[in-house]
């Protein structure tokens, strides 16, 4: 036995072959992360298009049929692409450290989880050369849109999204077991730190809603290639029948983006307040309420397709109730600074900026939740102002605010504070110049997803598309600083943040490649 | 030593090797797909699903037979036990949910949009669109009966379903008996269940397969016979799909049986197809009460 105690405590293995093979979660993390950043910029050229060609009424660049194309391509790849991989890729460095545990509970599977995610996406962008054009249905897919008008690309991104699914379902289901399984002894559920609570909350929900999307593109595939009429009222079908499964994932879908964000935040605000987090068993039971709550609320994305009154009143109230839990979280993480001794490092600053700027997300979501009222919002530049409040400020700055706070961590050196600072008040400023303006074209009438647009939203769309590209642009000082962090950067301690506290800081700045080979107590 | 810390494996070649299957199988199946709509053929696509299956299916069993390995040479500790029962566990949790969306798309059929387009309740304005269509359930017509011209019958549950019911039912318990007798070390025992547990499955299937034929040639009750067909065949139809796995695994499990793997004490691989194969076996039961009778 002594030999496979040996081997299993050597480094990585060397070139392309680490990366290829790899077991080890930190590697697996990091391919997460680094997958997901060129998913980002993927997703956000797409991005920086559409603003382009929305920086003036009339079309100049695009013609309106690729312009359906990018606002899918954009939004599939943001959703599926960017900000999930992203926090597994934080799921998979940050838990094995903060439970005690040696690696992932099922380590090949997790190489296996990983290593889909590119196949997938290649699929997918190679509909944007395939004949009659890549997926232009939106990234809701509504039928009939995507099944009887959709161009024959439809059929890869069906498989790609089943590809997606069972990563999904499998990275899932080894953050679970380890949570479950692979905690240091001592370390009972209560004791968890919240990033590991959130994603134990985000996983079940993954388990319990990947496979339903897995259902409703199967039936779109059997629609559109089979005979079937699932979603076509002559055959006794119904195509609101589509929007009801696909939100019964959506709405869980969009909880698996902000619940590890809150994680992270409930992990930095207490580090640089230098307090014990506020209320931290209503912090997890309020993650547990948003998570059965996001079951029973799917149907307010659906407000004007025709639902019986019963049906809008419920989903109405239903959806009011998520501001209870929400508010308490909100309502913690302020009381965590209240009197605490603040210091405002870049993960901070990018923590601050989440609780402030996906509050008014939640509010904006709150307006849009009052049915009568979500009349005049709906599909309008108002709802995507409100989620991308809380996906970008909210999801990406949470991630960028996780990226910051670990990397010292994981490359042994700090990043320069200084140019953080900057990639942060650019983002910040690009932001909120690119999406409040949202919030009045909405309101004015502006639809979504329109090329082209009346002449009254001219000025608002020009002062987006600004922001949009000081907000694209300035990434690339975050690219540069996880560069200069990795190659060099003054030396971290072990703690490296004063206020730090919990497993993952007893070891050594860089971590090494296997944590915990021997469980650590736990107090 | 090794029984009392977490064994976590080397380096492996199986995961990157079965994405680059599962990438096959899929654009595969896509090009094939497309390719038949289209009627253009379909050969490279047809190669390459089948290129991408037999893959995996030799990755799997290489795969498959590294853990066995891994296990048989002791490297696997209780803990490590939990964690593959985690991982059934949760991985039979995201079937149901996959049924469950099936089945929701039936009960919504049923009770919501079927009535709703024959002028019942509150929606039931839609029937303006088809005048004349009225709500049934089996909806033997359609309300455009050229697009989709509804089904001349449907299955009687009292016959091949109600068969089907009792094969499944039994070898469920047939299962459970193999698993107690390699619980007692009988061997033997264990063997012969499981041949009959198998037996029951296949004859399901060949059943299952009838009924299709049944079902095509003489009720009419085909995908494209509206709404009824469709959720009838693919609740049915991934059912099958499923028991034609849960049948696989059980003869892998039985040739390991008979080759003397898994211990009085230690066999997840065998615990796990058990699973597997109860979980199918109570879908079915929703299904003939749903789907069949009511």
């Amino acid at each position: 036995m002594n030999s496979s105690v040996a081997t299993t405590h050597h480094g990585p293995a060397s070139g392309l072959s680490r990366w290829l093979y790899t077991t080890n979660h930190k590697d697996i993390g990091t391919l997460y992360l680094w997958f997901s950043f060129v998913m980002f910029l993927t997703g956000g050229c797409m991005a920086l298009l559409i603003r382009a060609e929305l920086f003036q009424p009339g079309l100049q660049l695009i013609q309106p049929e690729f312009f359906n194309q990018m606002t899918t391509m954009h939004g599939l790849i943001m959703v599926f692409g960017a900000v999930m991989p992203a926090f597994v890729g934080l799921a998979n460095w940050m838990i094995p450290m903060m439970v005690g545990a040696p690696d992932m509970a099922l380590p090949r599977m997790n190489n296996w989880s990983f290593w889909i995610l590119p196949f997938a996406f290649s699929m997918m962008l190679s509909t944007l050369f395939m004949e009659g054009g890549a997926p232009n249905f939106g990234w809701t897919f509504y039928a009939p849109l995507s099944t009887t008008y959709a161009p024959p690309s439809v059929t890869f991104f069906i498989f790609a999204v089943h590809m997606m699914g069972i990563s999904s379902i499998m990275g899932a289901i080894n953050i679970i077991a380890t949570i479950l399984n692979l905690r240091a002894p001592g370390m009972n559920m209560m004791k968890l730190p919240l990033f590991v609570w959130t994603w134990l909350i985000t996983a079940f929900l993954l388990i319990a809603v990947m496979p339903v999307l897995a259902g409703v593109v199967t039936m779109m595939l059997m629609d559109i290639h089979f005979g079937t009429s699932f979603f076509n009222a002559a055959g006794g079908g119904d195509p609101v029948l589509f929007q009801h499964v696909f939100w019964f994932f959506g709405h869980p879908e969009v909880y698996i983006m902000i619940l590890p964000a809150f994680g992270i935040v409930s992990e930095i605000i207490p580090t640089f307040a230098r307090k014990k987090l506020f209320g931290y068993p209503s912090m997890v039971y309020a993650t547990a309420s948003i998570a059965f709550l996001s079951f029973i609320v799917w149907a307010h994305h659906m407000f004007t397709v025709g639902m019986p009154l019963v049906g809008e009143v419920f989903f109405m109230f239903a959806t009011m109730l998520i501001a209870v839990p929400t508010g308490v979280k909100v309502f913690n993480w302020v009381a965590t600074m209240f009197r605490g001794s603040l210091t405002f490092e870049t993960p901070m600053l990018f923590a601050l900026a989440f609780v402030v700027l996906f509050t008014i997300g939640g509010f904006s979501g709150l307006m849009l939740a009052i049915a009568p009222a979500d009349f005049q919002y709906h599909d309008t530049y108002f709802v995507v102002a409100h989620f991308h409040y809380v996906l970008v400020p909210g999801a990406v700055f949470a991630i960028m605010a996780g990226a910051y706070y670990w990397l010292p961590k994981w490359c042994g050196n700090y990043y320069s504070e200084t140019m953080g600072k900057v990639h942060f008040w650019c983002s910040f400023i690009g932001v909120n110049i690119t999406f409040f303006p949202m919030h009045f074209i909405g309101l004015a009438g502006m639809p979504r997803r329109i090329p082209d647009y009346a002449l009254q939203f001219a000025d608002f769309n020009a002062v987006a598309t600004v922001g949009a590209f000081i907000f694209g642009f300035s990434q690339l000082i975050f690219l540069y600083n996880v560069l200069h962090c990795i190659r060099k950067g003054r030396k971290a301690s072990d703690e490296v943040w004063e206020g730090s506290h919990g497993l993952e800081w007893t070891l050594p700045s860089p971590a090494p490649y296997h944590s915990f080979s021997e469980a650590p107590q736990i107090k | 030593m090794s029984t009392q810390t977490y064994y976590v494996p080397e380096q492996s070649r199986w995961p990157i090797l079965a994405s680059t299957a599962l990438f096959l199988m899929a654009f595969g199946a896509g090009s094939l797909i497309n390719s038949l709509s289209a009627d253009t053929g379909g050969a490279t696509g047809l190669l390459m699903l089948l290129a991408g299956t037999l893959g995996m299916g030799l990755i799997m069993l290489g795969w498959f037979s590294n853990v066995i390995n891994e296990s048989d040479k002791g490297l696997y500790s209780p803990q490590m036990d939990r964690s593959f029962r985690w991982g059934m566990s949760w991985f039979i949790f995201s079937e149901i949910m996959f049924f469950a969306a099936f089945f929701g798309t039936l009960f919504y059929i049923r009770n919501l949009s079927v009535p709703w387009l024959g002028g019942e309740g509150e929606k039931g304005v839609s029937n303006m669109l088809w005048h004349g269509f009225t709500a049934e359930w089996p909806l033997m017509s359609t309300p455009d009966q050229q697009a989709f011209p509804g089904p001349q019958g449907v299955i009687d549950p009292w016959h091949i379903p109600l068969l089907n019911t009792i094969l499944l039912i039994s070898s469920s318990f047939t299962v459970t008996l193999a698993h107690k007798a390699l619980k007692l070390g009988k061997r033997s025992r264990v063997v012969l269940w499981l041949a009959v547990t198998v037996g029951l499955g296949i004859v399901f299937l060949y059943f299952q397969a009838y009924e299709y034929a049944e079902a095509y040639n003489e009720l009419g009750l085909t995908l494209n016979a509206g709404v009824y067909g469709a959720t009838f065949f693919i609740l049915t139809g991934f059912h099958g799909l499923h028991v034609t796995l849960g049948t696989l695994m059980l003869i892998i499990i039985w040739l390991r049986v008979m080759k003397g793997h898994f211990s009085t004490e230690k066999h997840f691989g065998f615990e796990a197809v058990v699973w597997y194969w109860h979980f199918v076996d109570v879908v079915w039961v929703g299904l003939f009460l749903f789907v069949y009778i009511l």
